[in-house]
């Protein structure tokens, strides 16, 4: 199919037809010095198809020539995405650089896998072997991972392997498998399929209420407003509040095999950090660099608008094709207000009538659609796995009451909310203690977590009232509690994202040390004066905060070779040969299922701990079995104290 | 040779259309009117019929008028005579001297690749201790000052350009008053920067669609000057001016607006030129500061709105000083690890205790008694604001976090400023309360005949 361009405007253009094209179709405006714009069919009137061109349009005329393909816009998918840094349309950006140098010229296409890199694949489907979407033929390593070569997604029905290549090296391009369909033509299958981005990948069997809680180890997150594993949950904030800065430190820490960081419509500087600094990052959990477990699609602010709208579904294109795996993975995207902003341009350009602040109708369709490809699964083998989604969003004036946030609101499973006056405060994360909210359970029982929120309220409603009535009209009772609420926010909810320790808390040490805020706010102190209370509460804040910088592990053990974190459900170790088990290759866990079983005696979980950790903690003994009274008239002494006060005082 | 189209069948704000035919989208034309030529640039085709947006506006435009087009985008020429020269919004000599004869380069280049980019790791002191100690500048960093008329902000945008120490300096004015153009011409000339700077200066005066085109200039120039590896800051103020009149053309055009009349891809408008700002790898870099004034004062006004959300922080100008809450530099913790050990922990602490401050004087002004810890934190406030904050001071890094401790020391007791405890010491001054207002003074009329070089 071809086409002439009779208009452009903007990223718009507008191509005159004759025969058949497909809405969504991919299309192509070749400009007279040769270079091939591509763009996608998004309205077709009569003769007249709509292009949104996901280059820079400078250089088109009128009369220019289009071509059309059948597809609709789509990625690659087989081994080798891991670690890449692919733009909206899955160009890998080193070869670009490689190819293009300094600037992303329009025009400049390179497929999204290597094409010449050799994988070692193992076949496992027998011949004559009954297999559908989605069945494993065999897998080859990648990195830490199985990467299982599956039946395309695409392909509908039953089929009879009637080949299976043998054990060997193979590029993606080559045959691995010939399959035979039920009117006995023959498919060669290879490692890599195409899938159209807006498409969801539904090569399962089903999908499952989403419960497992997934650790980020940040702690406001974990305890107060958790997120599961397919699940979903928005970022929204003003500008400056600290969304990139959580979806980086998410992005690190997470407990979660793959993560898809999609950033959209943001500044280059931000994708530039990630992509320098995770190769040289070790992944606490696996010992491995981050990179082997990351996959980057960006398409920054001074890149063409279109590509932002193809960028989010690319990045969750990807995240289904990892969960095919068997592969719990994150999508973080940064930021969806930018992706909703492009639709809103092109609405525009389209003369839609347009709705609130002049996004197009159907922008809360396609928000939920989007957060719809979250999900847990049950795959056709019985293995589970997930996509959970987190999105940051930029409310105009860092004012909820828009569009896309409240288009979001209705469909996510949790809210972290920034606030400009936390933020302001440098009181990070500054996800809002009494706004957020979250549907999922987390690792700290519920009545727990909520006790802690009932004295941040309270907290807050005598800070207002002492507004109004000073602080000698305060009761010491509420004063206190005031004081409590304030070392809770200062002690857990804040956390120092750019120190080493303090940036996550894994989820025992959550667990330990939540219990151990609650034992103060707990506590009786019985003050008398405000003075005593406020110096007390400052000493409990002291210890704890000096506790939260040290090291939860000895100096020398990593957290991959310490036992707790290599156990399966069953307590078994983890099979360590990279696809010696067709089964369950997730990391860690093992932690939420054998939850009751397992959970550790105090001492036991005291023990491993690094000496710094040990010491603080005798100290925060030593002040709850005072009262805090010692601790607040010997401040000095107790710097000195031995370890073993600590179990002295328990 | 190049043919003329005279078929002009619209004349609208400042838009024209013409009948032509084989042009392409964004190039440039000129029109020729009774008034003499003026740049134009495509921003619609639609069969034969050809929308051009006119730099010098369509007033006393004809329909008889001749079009001619370039068959290129907008263009700037590049080479060192630039140097110690200045331009108009269309890229006109206005300075008097003939025009540059050089290769031209188009501006509104593509974006940079990101695996091209360096991060940012060299923080450029500035010898004023908001931004060294609580927001350090960083080379590549795209920073605005978010203020309202009135305050100095071109004379702070103008003292970091001194002190930044950057290889070529360029200036984009927008809606610039002449006398803040000549306010930057002599500081330029006295700190003997005004042979490595170029300016593109667009004033109140000139045509609304010239304003557009500043940025984009200062821009494609300063990023040849990078990839030749070049240390380049570019200055631009007023953006709030270049988004006005983004606002006035989209206006014009009928296009419906997303929020108080500003067009729905302000963001994207803005962002493509922020983002010029980088740090190439194995070239030099650019580094972009820029003036956003603040209609009514508001800040969640659509202009310094989209501007934060793209900038690697901000600085607010407020009553002739960089406010300590809101101003952020992003970058900051890029190079405020490497500086000294105690740098981070003094910007945490200062500003914490600076925020208690703040409440308890509310609840002062509001007579209410006021505690030990009240009283403390009063006495904090008063010291922190006229050896720190204060726009006048003028010292090292060092010596402003040297000055920090000494007025911790003279408040507090070393936990109740939060600090860890290796770092307090680490720093705590031994000889607390000592420390005098006396070396202040010193530096306070050091400064003094530096500011009054300003004006
Ligand atoms: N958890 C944190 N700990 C310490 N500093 C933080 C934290 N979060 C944010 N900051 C500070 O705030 C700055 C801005 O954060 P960030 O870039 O994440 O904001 P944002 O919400 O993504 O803003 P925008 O919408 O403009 O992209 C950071 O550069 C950092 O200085
Ligand atoms: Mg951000």
């Amino acid at each position: 199919m071809t086409g002439k361009i009779v208009a452009c405007f903007g990223n718009m253009v507008i191509a005159e037809i004759d025969g058949r094209v497909v809405q969504n179709a991919v299309g192509t405006c070749h400009r007279q010095d040769g270079a091939e714009l591509l763009s996608e069919v998004i309205r077709v009137r009569g003769k007249l198809a709509d292009l949104q061109v996901f280059e820079e349009t400078r250089g088109l005329k009128v009369g220019d020539k289009v071509t059309f393909r059948d597809e609709m816009l789509s990625v690659t998918l087989g081994p080798g995405l891991l670690g890449q840094i692919y733009d909206g349309l899955q160009n890998p950006l080193p070869e670009l650089a490689d190819a293009v140098g300094y600037f992303l010229e329009p025009g400049h296409y390179i497929h999204g896998l290597n094409t010449e890199a050799k994988w070692a694949f193992t076949p496992t489907a027998e011949t004559g072997a009954t297999v559908r979407a989605g069945d494993v033929l065999g897998f080859v390593p990648e990195g830490m991972f199985t990467h299982q070569i599956m039946v395309p997604f695409a392909w509908r029905g039953e089929y009879k392997v009637a080949s299976v290549a043998k054990a060997g090296e193979y590029t993606v391009a080559d045959t691995i498998a010939t399959l035979t369909d039920a009117d006995g033509n023959e498919h060669p299958v290879t490692m890599q399929q195409d899938w159209p981005v807006k498409r969801e990948m539904s090569a399962f069997k089903r999908r499952l209420m989403p419960s497992d809680p997934l650790v980020t180890r940040v702690r406001i997150i974990d305890t107060m407003f958790p997120v599961v594993r397919g699940g979903t949950y928005c970022i929204p904030g003003p500008f400056g509040a600290g969304k990139t800065v959580l979806q980086q430190i998410t992005s690190r820490h997470a407990e979660i095999d793959v993560v898809v960081l999609t950033a959209c419509g943001e500044r280059a500087g931000e994708v530039v950090e990630t992509i320098r600094e995770f190769p040289e990052l070790t992944d606490p959990r696996t010992g491995k660099s981050l990179m082997e477990r990351t996959i980057i699609v960006c398409n920054t602010s001074a890149m063409p608008v279109a590509a932002r709208d193809a960028s989010v579904y690319t990045g969750v294109t990807l995240a289904e094709y990892y969960r095919q795996m068997g592969l719990d993975v994150l999508l973080l995207a940064d930021s969806t207000s930018r992706w909703a902003q492009a639709m809103r341009e092109i609405s525009g350009r389209l003369e839609e009538i347009p709705g609130e602040e002049a996004y197009p109708a159907y922008l809360e369709s396609r928000i939920a659609d989007f957060y719809e490809r979250a999900g847990a699964v049950e795959l056709n083998d019985g293995r589970t796995a997930s996509v959970t989604v987190g999105g940051t969003v930029s409310p105009a004036g860092g004012n909820f009451e828009e569009p896309v946030t409240q288009g979001t609101l209705k469909v996510v499973g949790a809210f972290h909310g920034l606030s400009r006056e936390r933020s302001d405060a440098r009181r990070y994360p500054a996800i809002d203690p009494l706004d957020s909210w979250s549907q999922y359970t987390g690792i700290i029982d519920a009545k727990k977590a909520g006790r802690v929120r009932a004295l941040l309220r309270r907290g807050n409603e005598v800070r207002q009232m002492m507004t109004v009535v000073g602080e000698e009209g305060t009761p010491i009772d509420d004063f206190t509690a005031m004081l409590k609420a304030e070392f809770v926010d200062s002690v857990y909810l804040q956390q120092n994202a750019f120190d080493p320790v303090d940036a996550a808390t894994p989820r025992e040490r959550q667990e330990f040390v939540f219990g151990k805020v609650l034992d103060v706010v707990d506590l009786d102190f019985g003050f008398e004066n405000k003075d005593d209370a406020r110096k007390v509460m400052f000493r409990a804040t002291d210890l704890f905060r000096n506790w939260n910088y040290a090291p939860w592990l000895p100096e020398g053990t990593n957290e991959h070779e310490t036992e707790e974190e290599t156990t399966t459900p069953n307590g078994q170790a983890q099979p360590q040969e990279p696809g010696a088990d067709q089964g369950d290759q997730k990391q860690g866990e093992g932690e939420n299922e054998g939850g009751k079983d397992q959970t550790r005696s105090e001492e036991e979980i005291v023990e491993g701990r690094s000496e710094e950790f040990k010491r603080i903690l005798g100290e925060i003994e030593a002040f709850i079995a005072a009262k805090g009274r010692t601790g607040a008239q010997e401040s000095d002494e107790s710097k000195q104290a031995e370890p073993q006060e600590a179990t002295a005082a328990e | 040779m190049r043919k003329y189209y005279d078929e002009i069948t619209r004349i609208a704000g400042n838009v024209v259309t013409v009948r032509a035919e084989g042009v392409s989208y964004d190039e440039l034309a000129v029109i020729t009117t009774d008034r003499g030529p003026s740049l134009a640039q495509v921003i619609r085709l639609e069969a034969d019929q050809v929308s051009l947006q006119i730099f010098a506006g369509t007033s006393g435009v004809s329909t008889g008028d001749k079009v001619r087009f370039l068959g290129r985008p907008m263009q700037v020429p590049f080479s060192d005579d630039l140097l110690g020269r200045v331009f108009d919004g269309s890229g006109r000599p206005r300075d008097g001297k003939p025009e540059v004869e050089a290769d031209n380069v188009d501006i509104g280049s593509p974006a940079v690749n990101p695996i091209r980019r360096r991060m940012p790791d060299h923080m450029i002191e500035t010898r004023i201790p908001m931004i060294d100690i609580f927001n350090s500048l960083v080379e590549s960093q795209k920073l605005p000052i978010f203020s309202v008329a009135g305050e100095p902000y071109n004379e702070v945008l103008a003292r970091v350009g001194l002190q930044a120490d950057a290889d070529v300096i360029i200036l984009g004015g927008m809606g610039l008053r002449h006398d803040d153009y000549l306010k930057f011409r002599n500081r330029f000339e006295e700190g003997g920067m005004l042979g490595r700077t170029i300016m593109f200066v667009h004033t109140a005066a000139d045509p609304t669609v010239e304003t557009l085109m500043v940025p984009d200039l200062c821009l494609a120039v300063g990023e040849q000057y990078a990839l030749a590896g070049k240390r380049v800051l570019v200055l631009l103020t007023d953006m709030t001016a270049f988004a006005d009149a983004l606002k006035e053309i989209a206006i014009t055009m009928e296009q419906i607006p997303s929020n108080r009349g500003y067009p729905g891809d302000l963001y994207t408008q803005m962002a493509r030129r922020y983002e010029k700002a980088v740090d190439f790898d194995e070239a030099g870099s650019m580094t972009v500061l820029a003036c956003v004034t603040m209609p009514g004062d508001d800040v969640t006004h659509p202009v310094p709105d989209n501007t934060g959300y793209i900038t690697e922080g901000q600085l607010y100008l407020r009553n002739g000083r960089i406010e300590p809450f809101g101003s952020l530099s992003r970058l900051k913790q890029q190079v405020n690890g490497d500086t000294r050990d105690d740098h981070r922990a003094i910007m945490n602490a200062c500003i914490r205790l600076y925020a208690d401050c703040t409440e308890s004087r509310e609840k002062r002004d509001m007579g209410f008694e006021m505690s030990a810890w009240d009283n403390k934190l009063l006495a904090y406030g008063e010291m922190f604001e006229d050896r720190i904050l204060d726009l006048n001071v003028n010292i090292p890094l060092f010596d402003a976090l040297d000055r920090c401790w000494d007025i911790l020391a003279a408040c507090f007791e070393p936990q109740e400023t939060g600090i860890r405890r290796n770092i307090i010491d680490k720093h705590w001054p031994k000889d607390i309360g000592s420390q005098g207002p006396d070396n202040q003074e010193q530096e306070t009329s050091e400064t003094e005949t530096q500011t009054a070089h300003a004006e």
